[in-house]
């Protein structure tokens, strides 16, 4: 094999690697990257039920309910125009409460409930997920927003 | 006048790195020596100029100083002093100055140390660092000056955030950015390089140190990120795929890549072309890293400060360093001649086959931390990435590699048999059919990956220790032990990776004091719940007792601890270790009615992912103790002659 070529077969080896990772990656993104959707998108959109996907919107005010096993709870993400019931079971971040923005990753169950997996942790009271600066809460949000 | 000995310092390293890099351009255009003897000592006093001024920020904020606006915004006096000193570089500002900190420190230690290389490239491999120098330089005095003061002076610190005050925040940034910033000395080496033309053993051998060396500080740093995350977050999980997670592993897995084909170069002079172009792209990834994390594109604990004219400024540096290495390359590359060749069967071979899978696990990290920004930026949709998509991709790809990792060092050289490798590797094999089989036999059913991962991780460590079978173990170089050490510890690593996401155990539940709860070999008893306060903070501390089947019974506390300043709610996880993994217990809410949430986790031999972690850098420092050695008896070698 003269120089020239072992140079050449290298290059297109790894031109070929690069070009099936990047396949690779665009397959494993169109099944997995997990959209951003508010209450009005569910409502107005067919989400099917098992996709993973993050809700953001706020939590309405006096729907957070603890049900009897102490850990599980429901509660109603909305925004404007819409709302959704959500249940969750686990420890729910410090700064998780009425009348403030949430962003919980999840899907909906055959009943249009969504089950959250996990409530994003807001870090400090001057924290709000980046994703909820643009949704609009339809009323004045509790808390402060970001900066 | 700390604050000013401190500013005045940093513009007069400023000025010296400008001197620097116009004495090192003056130097490569003429063949005057005087210019370039004025190289070495330029860089030598700018390294230490910024480290004055370093310390002058670490003095200010143990004072704390609040007359100084970074302090005032990040510190507070109450804070115990261990957070005021690792505080330093706990916020933007501060962490851009260790950056360039560390910058010009490895440009003086190139300096001082760098006896082997041509001196032609080193002179442009100083320019180089120079001019990577000087962007940051301007970075911080126009855009982010630690040093500005605050008039009048604030009354009280705002403080740091709670999740920083932390052992971890004293050792886990310092040595990722020396790993960071390290690479850019292996990128200054290649530009260089491809100034003078000058590609070849001799230069790969000067470049390698500074490589390994980097990469030592970046495994260290990532190791200690993840485990600091999980301890602190109290989730209970190492990785997360978050993209600031991502934007340390691309830097690493470039420079993993840099580490294996400059030792190729250094070898057998093959690989020319490719290994320069790895050294670009692993400083491409490292800036990339920088950008990400620093200038707020990304919401996180690490993005400090949320200023879009810093992301741009830094997004400029990241286009011109990237984009200015790239025009050499292209314009250059066509003269650096072609390597020496080599049998796909071989040493080389196997090395080219982990290059290329170390860049397709890179590009599909890449694609996957940079698609959700450029789908926001095309078509405002929102969108996350995570685990699902990188464990799906990037998941078996590592495996593939780590299988090659375990046939590589039992290759020769220029050729190999078939034959011969099968008679090598057939114990490895043989130990990963035991270990299928004992799985499929003696344990339930688990996912695939965790499945392969424990066979190979099986095989891999056998296979990793046989270079070291039939040799004399005392004449046995010492940057072969640091092979066989490091490639352990992929192995030890991985399995602990496996065990924990194949065996795990969770319960989480609403307990009443007296309760009690079986997780893996412990029972856990609630006893009590009491309120605990610390210098800066007061916290609930619930009192667990613990006992592993009939043994002797212990206290847990796991705390959800209050933060004053600023006011935020942090939860202090309580971990017991034992030999075969962790007890990880996390305090929740209380209903108000004496019933507290609980969570716990059993992990077995989880401690095994940063034990690898740490082989891997030790075996990293036995081959750069044994590289270093060996090039100073050479050099004495043919002093002699």
């Amino acid at each position: 094999m003269k120089a020239k070529h072992q140079r050449l077969t290298l290059a297109i080896i790894a031109i070929v690697a690069v070009i099936g990772a990047g396949f690779l990656a665009l397959y494993g993104l169109r099944d997995n990257a997990a959209l951003f959707r508010t209450p009005t998108d569910i409502a107005t959109e067919s989400v099917p039920a098992g996709q993973a996907f993050r809700l953001g919107g706020m939590v309405a005010e006096g729907s957070i309910e603890e049900l009897a096993d102490g850990i599980s709870i429901r509660f109603i993400v909305q925004d404007a125009e819409s709302e959704i019931s959500v249940f969750y079971s686990g420890i729910t971040p410090d700064l998780f409460q009425e009348n403030s923005g949430v962003v919980a990753e999840g899907a909906l169950d055959a009943d249009g409930v969504f089950i959250a997996e996990t409530i994003l942790a807001k870090h400090d009271e001057n924290y709000m997920p980046p994703e909820l600066a643009d949704v609009d809460m339809g009323a004045e949000m509790g808390g402060s927003t970001s900066q | 006048m700390i604050a000013e000995t401190g500013l005045v310092a940093l513009w007069l390293a400023a000025a010296l790195c400008g001197l620097q890099l116009i004495f090192g351009v003056m130097a490569l255009r003429s063949d005057d020596s005087g210019v370039a003897t004025a190289l070495r000592p330029v860089a030598v006093v700018q390294g230490i100029l910024t480290a004055i001024a370093f310390a002058m920020l670490i003095w200010l904020f143990l004072r704390t100083d609040l007359s100084v606006e970074l302090v005032a915004a990040n510190s507070h006096s109450a804070k115990p002093w261990l957070y005021k000193f690792a505080g330093t570089w706990g916020n933007h500002e501060g962490s851009m100055l260790l950056w360039v900190a560390i910058l010009a420190a490895s440009g003086a230690l190139v300096a001082v140390f760098e006896r082997r290389l041509n001196e032609k490239t080193l002179i442009a491999t100083l320019a180089a660092q120079a001019a990577i120098g000087l962007g940051f330089y301007a970075f911080l005095l126009f855009a982010s000056n630690p040093f500005a003061r605050l008039s009048p002076a604030a009354a009280e610190g705002r403080g740091l955030n709670p999740l920083l005050q932390d052992p971890g925040l004293a050792f886990h940034p310092p040595t990722l950015y020396f790993g960071y910033v390290g690479i850019s000395v292996a990128f200054s080496f290649a530009v260089g390089a491809l100034i003078t033309r000058d590609v070849g053993p001799v230069f790969a051998r000067a470049m390698r140190p500074w490589i390994l060396a980097s990469w030592i500080f970046l495994t260290l740093g990532i190791a200690a990120g993840s485990y600091w995350a999980y301890y602190e977050l109290g989730w209970g999980g190492w990785w997360f795929w978050d993209p600031v997670e991502n934007a340390s592993l691309m830097p690493w897995l470039a420079a993993t890549a840099l580490l294996h084909s400059v030792t190729v170069l250094a070898t057998r002079d093959a690989l020319r072309a490719w290994t320069i172009m790895l050294a670009v792209v692993a400083f491409s990834m490292s800036m990339l890293g920088t950008f990400l994390v620093r200038s707020g594109v990304l919401t996180s604990v690490h993005a400090f400060a949320v200023d879009p004219r810093r992301g741009t400024f830094i997004l400029g540096l990241l286009i011109l360093y990237i984009g200015g290495a790239l025009a050499l390359y292209a314009l250059r590359v066509g003269t650096v001649r072609e390597g020496s060749q080599f049998e796909f069967m071989s040493r080389e071979g196997a090395l080219v086959i982990n290059n290329i899978l170390l860049s397709a696990i890179l590009g599909i990290v890449l694609i996957g931390t940079l698609y959700p920004l450029g789908v926001e930026a095309v078509t405002g949709e929102q969108l996350s990435v995570g685990p699902p998509y990188f464990n799906a991709t990037a998941g078996p790809l590592a495996l593939l590699l780590v299988a090659a990792m375990a046939v590589g060092p039992l290759l020769r050289w220029r050729r190999d048999e078939w034959r011969n490798v099968m008679g090598r590797i057939s114990l490895p094999v043989l130990i990963s059919s035991l270990a299928l089989f004992a799985l499929v036999m003696f344990t339930s059913p688990i996912g695939i990956l965790p499945m392969l991962g424990l066979v190979l991780a099986a095989g891999v460590a056998a296979a990793s220790l046989a270079p070291l079978w039939k040799r004399n173990l005392r004449r046995t170089p010492l940057f072969t032990y640091g092979m066989v050490l490091a490639h352990l510890g992929i192995a030890v690593s991985m399995a602990g990776m496996a065990f924990e996401s194949a065996f795990s155990e969770e319960v989480l539940v609403a307990v009443r004091p007296g309760d009690t709860e079986q997780v893996g070999p412990y029972t856990v008893t609630f006893e009590s719940t009491r309120p605990v306060a610390g210098p800066n903070w007061t916290a609930v501390e619930a009192t667990l007792s613990v006992r592993r089947g009939e043994g002797e019974a212990f206290t847990l506390s796991p705390q959800a601890r209050m933060f004053s300043s600023p006011q935020t709610e942090t939860s202090e996880a309580a971990i017991q270790t034992a030999w075969n993994g962790q007890l990880y217990t996390v305090l929740g809410n209380g209903d108000g009615s004496g019933r507290w949430q609980l969570r716990f986790w059993w992990k077995p031999f989880v401690t095994l992912i940063w034990l690898g972690g740490v082989l891997i850098a030790f075996g990293g420092l036995l081959s750069l103790v044994g590289r270093v050695r060996r090039e100073r008896k050479t050099m004495e070698r043919e002093a002699w002659a």
